[in-house]
This record gives structure tokens, C-alpha cells and sequence, in this order.
């Protein structure tokens, strides 16, 4: 019963969002305010019946309903709740419920918070979000039903994927969906500003909140899929350029470069064009990105779908957003008229170098995404294009764009003066240089450009904090006024500063990371020990333990460091009895910010094991600079000029003079 | 500065950094690909020793030999013919024998691959797709392959 409830609530979902992808059009065009006001209504009502529908599914699951299919296939009845729950999304048509969910939910956001928003921009910014969510709900239900049935009942699941079993994986496909979807509502904003044909400050205003939430999802999304493969893997790495990360990190690096030109819109009512090209531009990367990741046209760990027919469809969807969004830019765009003047050095000038090198680095890493798919549908010839290749692309326009990323924000509007902004910027130069002799001081030798990479990170991180320091004026001014004013500098401010610091930390993680890491594999006996630089690792033998729904060899190592008990590390391997496979679960030893990885290998059958022990130095600030950037954003969203449906500013006297109700 | 000026400007630098990114992609692409082969390939094409190559197949059942210091030695087959790998160090968790792996390295002078990395990375169905697809190939694939250990079918 409860399958078929979800069910019909998917299909009443897709009836209201047909509605809504044509009456509030209509209204628009014929100016009816009834019809516009439709919008509202279903969009709400949407979110009600696919959150019924989604609510139907994880029932399912909880309850281990193995007359589902899905249910059947991806989970076991011995799995811990919490991976019941999470399994809903970690096969196709669970996680593509996820996404309309959120897609549903967006929506609603914009119907209950857009109040402020002109009428007509409202109706067509929720009809735009309809067509998608139209689509999708095809989608589902033509192609990937998450809740068929099954003839005949089985007594027990298929299990989850292992490998998917972990909090981390768990938490990773909303976060990245609540990011890739967020960006809908961009591209809703500028095809709706393209039907209209009317585009102005006020609308980057109202789009730049919902790019900078998605963006932070995005970010923070990224993030833990990257933590996640370092220690579930069992490998030590935390980007490998796979195809899949590849399809989330285009969505971000556009993504990025679609908040700077939005900030030139809003502030200059420059970039108007370039600003809508990037919005579609960046939602049709998280399309693609959906497509790659669930069509299984690629190969890698992360795809749990192959079904050509799947493809074709999200093919179709691809084309006809992608497509039709380019061509209405095309037809519409020269209605627009430009916007304000600026000098090459300028704000402006800084934010569209920002977005060159930005969109550059999205389109490299998007040939070497592609390519090989391309290649191998043309010749036939399979290829890898792997690290190397976006090592050796990449690098060198993410390097310029750091570089200048300290000048931006410093430089003036229309006018710049880079040699009094380089003055300005002299501290941070300085402590970059410090930071470069002292690495080459410590370390002697060794990496050529790793020292220069941990100065640029340095150069960055102090680029952010002269920015607040000019701009609160300590040097200046006494500390007492100094205080007050960074106190009441606006909080974009301090959110975007923050951000740019949250680069520079996230840069040094990986430059000590990729240059510093030790490694080494060995065959350890038990009594042995096994040492990796300062670290010691004692092998007290392993032993069996039995976990909810598989059974593990635990190895037991106690880390010294100088004769001292520094911790113990517990790395296992488990055995999943429902699909017959083994995962290493690695061991982290949290020191500072540096960490000492030990997973096992094979163990042979005189009681020795193979171990791998990664050093992995300041390895942590990799991902505490993503969360930094997240928090800029989120300090920035709190901003309230920036703040999704802050009331109008009080310029309107009649409205401040009514009664109150 | 005039509008048009700004607007030169403007394409001329966007050109400058397409440019220094098409010349980066083309050389990367140039160095830093990998060509897929099955042994077939291999010893069709006449890879050259040196020559950095992914090659991937089935590992030969009863072919793993363990050597001291991490060394195994095993075969890697598609059916037609097969190559011996030799490769130092751990061995992933899903690496067995009659699985399909891909190993990344080079041929040596005796005709022996040297691999610096062994993949077997997998989807649900335990093969990788280049190795399904040249087993496909070559007439060697068999449709239990394709099942997941548990087995199980879905109703229609």
C-alpha cells in the first residue's frame, strides 16, 4: 500500500508541476494576476506531494519492504537504521527522488520567500523551475520507478553497496544535490529574465542569495565526497580527477565565476549578458553532471546505474535545457541593453579576469572529462586521461587566478590603482616570502615549487585579512574607532575575505599534502614494528570482531612516537555476507592537523598482514578551508541586503504607513 | 576608454587565456594519455617496451604467484592470449583471480608488463567496462559475468 501511495503522489506531483509550467506563463503574458498567483499554489502543493512521495519511499526501506524492488536491491534487513535511511539514495532511483525533492523544495522556497520579486519575474521564474521538474518527474516515472514492485516477495535484501555504508557517503549526495539543483534557480532567474527581456540590477540582487547557497552546498558537497574517498578507499588520495568528481567540480568552478559576475551586475549593472550565459551555463554543468554520473556512460566506483535507455532520456533532458536555454540566450539577449563602464583596471576588470581564468580552467577540465567518451564514440579507441593531464592544465590557470586573487577585492570600482593596491598588499607579500624561505630552510631541497606553492597559499590567506585590515582602517585610525568599524563593516564583506582565506588554507593543505606525504607498504608479523618517519607502529596481531551486517579482522597497532604512547590505530577488514565483498576501513590518527593513515591489506595465513601507513602533513586543512569557504558564504548570506526575501528596504512610505494588521 | 576599446580589450585577453589553455590541453593530451589494450592488442599492435599502456583482462585462475617484498607475479588474459604482470606492492581489496582488473604500466624487454598500478575498480556488476567490453570483443564474455554473487532477478 504504502509504495502505491508514493507512487500516486509522484504522478499528482507531476500533474501540479504542468500546471505550473504553463498557467503562470500565460498570466505573465496576459498580465492576470490570478493565473500568475497559481504559480505559488502548486509549487508549495509540489513539494507537498513528492515530500509525501519521498516520505512513502524511506517507509520502504525502514521497514525493509523487500516487495519493492529498490528496496530489494540495495537493502538488507541486518543493516543499522541509519544506513536503512541513506540507502534511499544510494542506488539511481532513490537519489533521483532526492533530487526532485530538492528541486521541489527550491521551488517552494521561491514561492513562500519571493515576495519581494515582481510578479511576472515570480510566475516565470516558477514556471522555468516547473518545465525542470516536469522533466524530471518523466523522468522518473517513464524510466527509473523507485517503487516497482516485485512478483514475488524475497525473505531478504541484496544489501547496500559496502563501500556505501559509511556516514560520510551518507550525508555527500544531498549536499552535492541541495548544490547542483540550487543552481536551477539561477538558470530559472535568467531564462525567466530572457522571456521578459528585461534584466537589471534588482535581478542579480535576487539571484545572487540562491547562487551563493547553492554554491556553498556545492562546495561543502565537494568537500566530504573527498574526504570520504580518502579514508574509505583505502588509498590515502582525496582527488583523483575521476569523471565523477570531474562532473561536480565544473558545476563549482562555473559556479564561482557566476557569483563574481553577479556581484559586477548587481554593484556596476555590467556583465548583464555574460552573467546569464554563465547562469545556464553553470546549471547545464550540473545536468551534464547528473548525466555522467547516472547514465553509466562512465566507469568508476561511484556508478550504481547502467541503463542505456536511462541515458537517451537524460540525454534528451540535456538537449532540450541546454539546448533550448542557449538558443533563447541567442535569439533574446540583444534586447538587453549593456551596462556601465569600467577601466581594465578596475573591480570589475579583477572580478572578469576572475571569471576568464575560472570559466578557462572549467572548460580544460571539461575536454578532459569528455574527451575519451568522445574519442572512444569516434574511433573506438579507449584512453584514460588522468591526474597528469588536469595536473599539468589546471595548475597553470588556477596559479594566475590566485595570484590576482588578493588584488580584486582591494582595488577600487571603474578605476583601479594597482600600485597603491601592491602597497597595500605588502604585508602579504611579505609573509608569503617568509613563508617560501622558511620552507626552503626547513625542508632544504627537495620539491622545487613546493615552497612557492606554500608562499602563494600564505600570500592568499594574508591577501584576505589586509583586505578587513584596509578596509577597518587599524593602521590608521585608533584601535577603539578601528574595532567599531570592522564590527560594522557589512558582512559580505567579511564573508567574502573569509572565503578568499579558505582558498589559501584549502591550497596549503594541498601543497604539504602532495609534497610531504610518506608512504610505505610493508608486511608486518605480529610483535613486529613497523616505523614511518618519527612514528612507530607496534603490531599486537589481529582480531575477529562481528559488526550488525558483516564480520571484520581488526589489526591492532599502538603508535609511538620517541618511545612515547602516542594512540593506538584499529584499521579493519570487513566482510559483507549479503554480496560477498570486503572493504578496508582505514585508521586515522589525528595529530594537529596532520594524520597518520594506516589500512590493511591482504593478511597471509602465518598471521602477517600487509599494511600501508600514510604520513599525511597538515592533510586536514584541505577540507577545513572548504569549510571555512562554506562559512564565508554562510556569514555572507546573513548579509541583509543580501538575505533571500529581506523585507524592502524602506524607501516605500506608503507601505511603512499602513496600520498594522 | 572608449566602449569599443574596453570591448578589445576585453576579447583580446579572453583570447590570450584560450589560447595558453588550448596550447596546455593539446600538449597534456600529447603526454599524458593512456591507450587501453587487451593482451590481443598488445601483441597485435605491437605495443613497443617503454610504451605506457593500460592493459586490462581477467586474472588467470591459479596464475597469482607471491614473491618476497610485495612482488606478485600473475596473468592477465582475454581468452585469445594472455601477458604475465609483475607488479610491487599492495594489491586492491577487490583483486581476484578470474576478475577482471586493469593494470597500469609498460612492457619490458621480455615481453613481461610491469605495472606501477593494478585497478579493479568495479561497478555493482564486479567488471570493469573496458574489460567487458574487449572480452565482448573478442567472443570471450560469458553472461554470468555480468551477475552480482548474490544472483537474483528483477521482475519486469
Amino acid at each position: 500500500m504504502i509504495p502505491e501511495i508514493g507512487h500516486y503522489a509522484l504522478v499528482l506531483a507531476l500533474g501540479l508541476a504542468l500546471i505550473q509550467a504553463t498557467a503562470p506563463i500565460v498570466g505573465a503574458r496576459s498580465n492576470d494576476p490570478a493565473l500568475m498567483a497559481v504559480a505559488g499554489t502548486t509549487a508549495v502543493a509540489q513539494l507537498a506531494f513528492v515530500a509525501l512521495s519521498f516520505a512513502a519511499l524511506v517507509t520502504c526501506y525502514v521497514t525493509s519492504d523487500f516487495s519493492v524492488a529498490t528496496t530489494f536491491e540495495n537493502s538488507h534487513s541486518s543493516m543499522p537504521l541509519v544506513y536503512k535511511f541513506t540507502s534511499v539514495w544510494g542506488n539511481h532511483e532513490g537519489s533521483m527522488l532526492l533530487w526532485v525533492l530538492i528541486l521541489a523544495l527550491f521551488g517552494a522556497l521561491v514561492a513562500l520567500f519571493g515576495n519581494n520579486l515582481p510578479a511576472t519575474l515570480k510566475a516565470n521564474v516558477l514556471c522555468v523551475q516547473s518545465w525542470i521538474a516536469a522533466a524530471f518527474f518523466l523522468f522518473i516515472l517513464l524510466t527509473s520507478n523507485p517503487f516497482a514492485r516485485l512478483a514475488e516477495a524475497p525473505l531478504e535484501g541484496r544489501d547496500l553497496n559496502p563501500i556505501l555504508q559509511d556516514l560520510g557517503l551518507a550525508i555527500h549526495p544531498p549536499l552535492l544535490y541541495l548544490g547542483y539543483v540550487g543552481f536551477s534557480i539561477s538558470f530559472s532567474f535568467a531564462i525567466a529574465a530572457l522571456i521578459e527581456g528585461r534584466i537589471d540590477a534588482a535581478w542579480a540582487r535576487w539571484v545572487r542569495p540562491w547562487t551563493l547557497m547553492a554554491w556553498m552546498f556545492l562546495t561543502i558537497g565537494i568537500a566530504m565526497g573527498s574526504y570520504w574517498a580518502y579514508y574509505e578507499l583505502g588509498w590515502g588520495g582525496w582527488w583523483f580527477w575521476d569523471p565523477v568528481e570531474n562532473a561536480s567540480f565544473m558545476p563549482w568552478l562555473a559556479g564561482t565565476a557566476l557569483l563574481h559576475s553577479a556581484l559586477v551586475m548587481e554593484k556596476r549593472n555590467a556583465l548583464k549578458l555574460w552573467t546569464l550565459l554563465l547562469a545556464i551555463l553553470t546549471f547545464s554543468l550540473s545536468l551534464l553532471g547528473t548525466f555522467l554520473v547516472r547514465s553509466g556512460v562512465l566507469t568508476s566506483v561511484h556508478t550504481f546505474a547502467s541503463d542505456p535507455a536511462r541515458g537517451v532520456f537524460i540525454l534528451a533532458i540535456l538537449v532540450l535545457f541546454i539546448g533550448g536555454g542557449l538558443l533563447l540566450f541567442a535569439w533574446r539577449a540583444p534586447l538587453l541593453r549593456q551596462g556601465g563602464l569600467f577601466a581594465p583596471i578596475s573591480r570589475e576588470g579583477a572580478l572578469v579576469l576572475n571569471n576568464l581564468f575560472l570559466t578557462t580552467a572549467c572548460a580544460t577540465v571539461f575536454v578532459g572529462t569528455l574527451y575519451p567518451l568522445a574519442l572512444e564514440a569516434v574511433t573506438g579507441q579507449k584512453i584514460s586521461v588522468g591526474a597528469p593531464f588536469f595536473n599539468a592544465t589546471f595548475a597553470p590557470l588556477f596559479v594566475p587566478l590566485l595570484i590576482a586573487m588578493p588584488f580584486g577585492p582591494l582595488l577600487a570600482w571603474k578605476r583601479g590603482d594597482i600600485l597603491g593596491v601592491a602597497q597595500r598588499l605588502f604585508g602579504a607579500f611579505a609573509l608569503g616570502l617568509a613563508g617560501v624561505a622558511a620552507t626552503f630552510a626547513v625542508t632544504g631541497g627537495g620539491p622545487v615549487l613546493a615552497p612557492f606553492g606554500i608562499g602563494l597559499a600564505l600570500f592568499v590567506i594574508g591577501g584576505a585579512v589586509t583586505d578587513i585590515i584596509e578596509r577597518s582602517g587599524i593602521v590608521q585610525q585608533p584601535m577603539r574607532i578601528a574595532l567599531t568599524r570592522a564590527a560594522g563593516l557589512p558582512r559580505s564583506v567579511w564573508g567574502g575575505a573569509l572565503a578568499h582565506a579558505g582558498i589559501g588554507i584549502t591550497l596549503l593543505g594541498i601543497v604539504c599534502e602532495t609534497n610531504w606525504a610518506a608512504e610505505r607498504i610493508a608486511t608486518v608479523r605480529p610483535r613486529e614494528t613497523v616505523s614511518l618517519g618519527r612514528y612507530d607502529l607496534a603490531f599486537e596481531g589481529v582480531t575477529p570482531r562481528q559488526g550488525p551486517n558483516y564480520s571484520e579482522l581488526v589489526g591492532n597497532f599502538t603508535v609511538y612516537s620517541g618511545g612515547a604512547v602516542v594512540g593506538r590505530l584499529q584499521p579493519s577488514k570487513r566482510s559483507f555476507a549479503a554480496r560477498g565483498n570486503e572493504t578496508s576501513e582505514a585508521a586515522l590518527l589525528t595529530r594537529g592537523f596532520s594524520q597518520l593513515y594506516l589500512s590493511l591489506g591482504e593478511a597471509r595465513p602465518d598471521g602477517a598482514v600487509v599494511v600501508r601507513l600514510y604520513h599525511k602533513p597538515l592533510v586536514l586543512l584541505i577540507w577545513l578551508g572548504t569549510v571555512v569557504m562554506f562559512l564565508g558564504g554562510a556569514l555572507s548570506l546573513s548579509d541583509r541586503r543580501l538575505r533571500v526575501g529581506a523585507p524592502r528596504p524602506a524607501k516605500d512610505k506608503t507601505q511603512a504607513l499602513m496600520p498594522a494588521e | 576608454m572608449t566602449r569599443k576599446q574596453r570591448r578589445i580589450t576585453l576579447i583580446a585577453a579572453g583570447l590570450g587565456v584560450l589560447a595558453f589553455a588550448a596550447a596546455l590541453v593539446l600538449s597534456a593530451l600529447k603526454d599524458s594519455i593512456v591507450f587501453f589494450n587487451s593482451p590481443t592488442d598488445v601483441l597485435q599492435k605491437h605495443v613497443a617496451a617503454g610504451e605506457r599502456i593500460r592493459l586490462g583482462g581477467l586474472v588467470t585462475p591459479g596464475s597469482l604467484v607471491r614473491g618476497d617484498d610485495l612482488n606478485v607475479q600473475f596473468q592477465l588474459s582475454d581468452g585469445s592470449h594472455a601477458i604475465t604482470v609483475r607488479y610491487q606492492g599492495a594489491l586492491p581489496d577487490l583483486f581476484r583471480e578470474g576478475q577482471g582488473v586493469v593494470a597500469e604500466g609498460a612492457l619490458d624487454q621480455t615481453g613481461a608488463f610491469r605495472a606501477d598500478t593494478v585497478l579493479a575498480k568495479h561497478d555493482e556488476n564486479y567488471m570493469p567496462k573496458e574489460v567487458a567490453d574487449s572480452l565482448k570483443k573478442t567472443g570471450h564474455w560469458k553472461d554470468d559475468y555480468g551477475k552480482s554473487p548474490a544472483g537474483g532477478k528483477r521482475s519486469p
